[in-house]
């Protein structure tokens, strides 16, 4: 499952040796520096932005606009203090843990009936949980709009608490599948016949050996609820149950486009969890990444 | 009597919990209820009241009667959602061909043996965690009309004479989402390829050195082959995003100017959500379905068939 390892093994260079240093340079360095710039490029505007007065931000001819001559930190200021952006921050942290933690506990169970029951009928369900991933959000939030309405849960957390899971479970449930179907069947039997019931086996012995698909999953989840918008966008009307990308978007830009810096400290902020997060399991990220194309 | 008690006794403790939990059929049934409950709920379910919206004029806040296809023959007489048709397959063909482009050769010089390749790999992969509203607000500055950092360094370049109109002018605006949603795309294309790469043995490449292969007929016929099974999967997501995406519309430019940029999910939102009217909304979301089963099935089953094609042909 984990690309780096099987990469050290099998000399991952190959014959690159072959290929002289001038050429490398034209045809690997050079290239991979223009993609890592491209890519970053957004990222070091946000932040740049975010630290720009707006004397700086807006007078393009008497300062560079690469660089920043004096920083500030007063966009960060006005964000924290003079709009509801903790209260968003703090929104999006709750529904995303919750809902993450709901999908990881119902994809444990379905991936384990799933995978190791092997009831009647689980190739198929296999089969339609895989099908529900593809189902876009985009199609749903009206009817789910209306459903959330008539429950009475339009304009709370708990809707969004509630219809995340929706393309957070058939992720984690296929990824833990792969997971389940790599720990051989003889350690479970060897439990049972040491007297475990199939619940001790599915906590006690293949839970602690699919942790690393299980931290995977829940990192998938979280940054996939972190990052959802249209549900939030659709079923969130009152400022103060706003999660970070629909406050950012509908509340810190109004008629006065002048916001620009506070705009920027605002994305920029909203990533920092996800980034920093992303930063510490990078492998188990990939490898989810990677594994659910793979399967 | 003693043997009554006996079964008496000992048989509750096991006919119950025991055989349920050796019960394969029952226990899974168990174990799914979770899952199902919330997945028959909150996903199918609106799978198919949202087909039934289509068949109302449901409005906010007003129950909607059944009025047959009058939606979609509305919707098919509206120039309006044959653009948003248009845009939305302009928007995935180019985004995607573009993508897999350039994912590849970033998947390619991935591949070859380079330093501090887990953190390049990390660094590349940051546009897809961050949240692409957020981003999205970074290439709206980017774009902006007045202080745009493109248009100033095109001017000190000496390129243009005036400020590029970025999001106000029909191609731009095209161009700038596409550019925005390429640049969220390629790392996850990129990545998911490399490990891709990754699983093709260096012996295949040394064994074609030997048969006096060169560097391209290499990748035609060593690399390609290998990776097709993968690029089909992994295009087949990034179609399916790029074809029902709505943030980036949304956030840049809210489908305009002058429609110039809906796609189907934001004239879907915009129509239902501002505009009130679920049930066309609703339909025009459905209308995607089929579009999006054939773009699906295209790339998937299109890029299978050359797997073979590669296999067997040559």
């Amino acid at each position: 499952m984990f690309g780096r390892k099987k990469e050290k093994e099998t000399g991952r260079e190959g014959m690159g040796y072959l290929s002289s240093l001038p050429l490398r340079v034209v045809t690997v360095y050079v290239p991979l520096v223009v993609f890592i710039i491209l890519l970053l490029f957004p990222f070091y505007w946000m932040g740049l932005t975010t630290l720009k007065p707006d004397t700086e931000l807006l007078d393009l001819n008497r300062f560079n606009p690469f660089w920043v001559t004096m920083p500030t930190l007063a966009h960060i200021k006005k964000l924290l203090f003079q709009t509801s952006y903790p209260r968003w921050l703090w929104n999006t942290m709750l529904i995303s843990v919750l809902s993450t933690f709901i999908s990881i506990f119902c994809a444990v169970l379905a991936a384990y009936a799933i995978e190791r029951l092997r009831y009647k009928g689980s190739r198929f369900i296999g089969m339609a949980i895989f099908l529900a991933y593809l189902v876009p959000p985009s199609i749903l939030f009206i009817p789910l709009a209306t459903m959330v309405f008539k429950l009475g849960l339009f304009d709370t957390r708990l809707a969004l608490i509630l219809t995340y899971p929706t393309f957070l479970i058939p992720f984690c449930t296929w990824l833990l599948m792969g997971y389940f179907r790599s720990i051989p069947y003889e350690i479970e039997e060897c439990a049972m016949i040491d007297g475990a019931s199939r619940f001790q086996v599915l906590i006690k012995i293949m839970l602690p050996l699919a942790v690393p698909g299980l931290i995977s999953a829940g990192i998938f989840a979280f940054t996939l609820s972190w990052n959802e918008f249209i549900y939030a966008l659709t079923f969130i009307s009152s400022s103060e149950n706003k999660t970070v990308a629909v406050g950012v978007i509908t509340e810190l830009v109004d008629g006065d486009v002048y916001h620009w810096g506070s705009l920027m400290a605002g994305a920029l902020l909203g990533s920092l969890p996800v980034a920093i997060l992303y930063s510490f399991f990078v492998e188990h990220y990939v490898s989810s990444m990677t594994g659910a194309v793979k399967e | 009597m003693a043997q009554q008690t006996q079964s008496a006794v000992v048989p509750p403790k096991i006919t119950f919990w025991e055989r349920f939990e050796n019960n394969r059929n029952l226990l899974g049934l168990f174990l799914m209820l979770p899952t199902a409950a919330l997945l028959v709920t909150f996903l199918a379910y609106p799978l198919g009241l949202g087909v039934w919206l289509g068949l109302t004029d449901t409005t906010i806040g007003r129950e909607g009667v059944f009025i047959g296809l009058e939606n979609y023959k509305w919707l098919f007489a509206d120039s309006v959602f044959w653009l948003s048709v248009f845009n939305t397959f302009l928007y995935t063909t180019v985004a995607s061909t573009i993508k897999f482009g350039l994912g590849l050769w970033l998947a390619l010089i991935l591949n070859q043996h380079i330093p501090f390749k887990s953190l390049i790999r990390a660094i590349i992969l940051l546009p897809w965690i961050v949240p692409t509203v957020l981003s999205a607000v970074a290439f709206w500055w980017i774009y902006d009309s007045q202080f745009s950092i493109i248009s100033w360094s095109l001017m000190k370049l000496g390129f243009i004479d005036q400020y590029i109109n970025f999001l106000g002018e029909k191609n731009n605006a095209r161009a700038a989402v596409i550019i925005a949603n390429i640049w969220r795309g390629v790392p996850f294309v990129a990545i998911s390829l490399l490990a891709g790469l990754q699983t093709i043995s260096p012996i295949l490449y040394e064994a074609a050195t030997l048969d006096g292969a060169n560097k391209w007929q290499q990748f035609r016929h060593v690399t390609l082959p290998m990776l097709t099974p993968i690029i089909s999967v992994v295009m087949t997501f990034s179609v399916l995003f790029t074809f029902t995406d709505f943030q980036l519309i949304y956030v840049l430019t809210r489908g305009g100017p002058i429609n110039a940029t809906h796609l189907m999910a934001t004239l879907s939102f915009q129509r239902a959500i501002p505009g009130g009217h679920l049930g066309e909304g609703a339909a025009i979301a459905v209308a995607m379905i089929p579009f999006l089963l054939a773009a699906i099935l295209f790339s998937y089953f299109g890029l299978q068939r050359r797997a073979w094609q590669q296999g067997g042909g040559h």
